[in-house]
């Protein structure tokens, strides 16, 4: 007998798309965990919401205007911390309330009153599409492709970035890449863990693969096991105990962390 | 009333050319009117106290500051990437944190990214390029051990290891010295006149420890926001120039292997 868990269409979708996303998620916490980005992952999810919330106001893909908002706030964040005047974290303060304002106003305007605005902040997994597994399939390719060709680059900038630079690295194009697909990782992420939730998942992969090891290949392999542990394992208990499966998720991958934590302590 | 242009003829031969280059960092000028060159197979040591401009003189060469004022060339070209590839750069702290998850070879095959080009991997050839020169700076041990473990000084080794295995034209090297035992230093200085002397490369190192620069280096500059002197070594202990460029209270401390008077004695005896 197969059991109901793996019959039920929702959690077919929701198991693929987290298999998915624990991958995508783990390689952009890598570098994520690297180059001490876990703030820009908050502002950028919080971002994400203006652009739910315009995709509901002009009635076409939430998923569409959300990458278009992420993308533009990640790399406008980026933008403005290098030009010198203002510290990454003030501009991370002003893009994120910003965009949490615009979706606000966008959803008083839409006469739509049935968006799941709950599922969007914490996760919804009966909600997951055929649609979405196309779109996390299609932009997760994207996000891992991309990060394969570039990826000695990425870890030269992430180690030394002068460096990198004086040995003819477009290190301000690589940071715009990361920026990029660390935004991309978020918004194909908001179905599963929600808007307030998904910066764990950019974060805790990885810092937890690396109290594991100190060579690269294995705490990207670390980073993926713990992301695949913490979402399939969440689904499983949030399915039995009936509770949210974002929180679900988080609450396991934090638990990996401290497990991992521990073991980094105790070797050491 | 027009002044007459502060610019001096350019000079062909020059891998690295600064005509009158005035730079600044917010309101304080940190380079004032710098004229220096810097030939093939030439190393040119710039000394200066803390705070003398040396690091950004060294960041205006490779573009990584603009000046303000002024020209600069290196490889006859404004300072551009494809200039850049030719130079193996050694900054003056590591930002690279301890727990970075790479090995001491890892840190040296980075030295070859830049000329492998994108979407293409190290392969057996360029470690095994990495793994001579780790040799060359007593590393080869190490290889394999996470780079975040070394001391200070191994790590400024390897980091010299990486300055070197992109096949440089020229080096630039932000103290080198830093954090090396005496034995190393000595050790390394003969690294670089190796490389000068088999490959022509040359070398801008920078150090606040005028008595080894001297010793080592075939031309100084003695800079404090301005250049107070550029020409051999030996004439750049000159009272005068010391005080210009360390103050009054200045107090050089010269010691072996590098004692200045001693190599000069050397010098005189032979």
């Amino acid at each position: 007998m197969i059991p109901d868990i793996f019959r039920l269409t929702f959690m077919q979708h929701a198991f693929l798309a987290g298999a998915m996303l624990s991958v995508v998620l783990a390689v952009v916490s890598f570098f994520v965990v690297l180059r001490r980005l876990s703030f820009i992952g908050v502002g950028v999810a919080h971002s994400a919401f203006g652009g739910v919330a315009l995709g509901a106001l002009l009635g076409i893909s939430p998923t569409l205007t959300a990458v278009l908002f992420a993308v533009a706030v990640s790399n406008a964040i980026g933008y403005i911390s290098s030009r010198g005047k203002l510290s990454t974290d003030t501009a991370i303060g002003i893009f994120f309330s910003l965009a949490m304002a615009l979706g606000v106003i966008f959803i008083g305007l839409s006469d739509q009153y049935n968006i799941d605005l709950f599922g969007y902040l914490f996760g919804n997994i009966l909600a997951i599409t055929r649609q979405d597994l196309v779109s996390i399939a299609v932009l997760g390719s994207l996000v891992l492709f991309s990060t394969f060709l570039l990826f000695k680059e990425l870890l030269f900038v992430a180690f030394d970035r002068d460096v990198a630079f004086v040995s003819g690295m477009s290190v301000t194009f690589l940071d715009h890449f990361l920026l990029t697909i660390l935004a991309l990782a978020v918004v194909i992420s908001i179905k599963i863990v929600g808007i307030v939730l998904v910066s764990a998942l950019l974060v805790i992969p990885g810092a937890a693969a690396l109290q594991l090891t100190s060579r690269y290949p294995l705490m990207i392999a670390a980073s993926v096991i713990i992301a695949l542990t913490a979402t399939i394992g969440g689904l499983f208990v949030s399915y039995y105990a009936d509770i949210a499966s974002g929180a679900t998720i988080v609450t396991l991958a934090s638990a990996l962390f401290f497990g991992a934590f521990l073991i980094g302590r105790i070797r050491k | 009333m027009n002044r007459p242009s502060p610019l001096r003829q350019p000079d062909s031969k020059a891998i690295v050319e600064l005509n009158d280059v005035w730079a600044r960092y917010n309101e304080k000028w940190a380079l004032k009117s710098i004229y220096l060159s810097c030939h093939p197979g030439e190393i040119l040591g710039i000394v200066g106290p803390n705070g003398s401009g040396k690091t950004t003189l060294l960041n205006v060469i490779l573009g990584l500051l603009r000046p303000e004022k002024g020209i600069v060339r290196l490889f006859g070209r404004e300072p551009d990437k494809e200039g850049r590839r030719e130079v193996g750069y050694l900054p003056q702290i590591s930002r690279a944190d301890r727990s970075f998850p790479v090995t001491v070879l890892d840190v040296v095959l980075m030295g070859l990214y830049g000329r492998l080009g994108l979407f293409r991997r190290p392969d057996p050839n360029n470690v095994q390029t990495a793994m001579k020169l780790l040799e060359q700076v007593n590393m080869a041990d190490h290889a394999h051990r996470p780079y975040g473990m070394l001391s200070g000084g191994q790590q400024q080794r390897v980091q010299i290891a990486r300055a070197l295995a992109s096949h440089p034209r020229l080096l630039i090297l932000d103290e080198p010295a830093t954090g090396i035992d005496s034995v190393a230093q000595e050790d390394f200085y003969e690294l670089l006149a190796k490389f000068r002397d088999e490959q022509g490369v040359s070398a801008i190192l920078v150090s606040h420890d005028i008595g080894v620069i001297t010793s080592h280096a075939d031309h100084v500059a003695c800079l404090n926001r301005e250049i107070h002197y550029h020409g051999e070594p030996q004439y750049c202990l000159s009272p005068e120039i010391q005080r210009k460029v360390f103050g009054d209270h200045m107090k050089v401390m010269l010691h072996d292997p590098a004692c200045v008077s001693c190599s000069q004695r050397h010098r005189d005896d032979s």
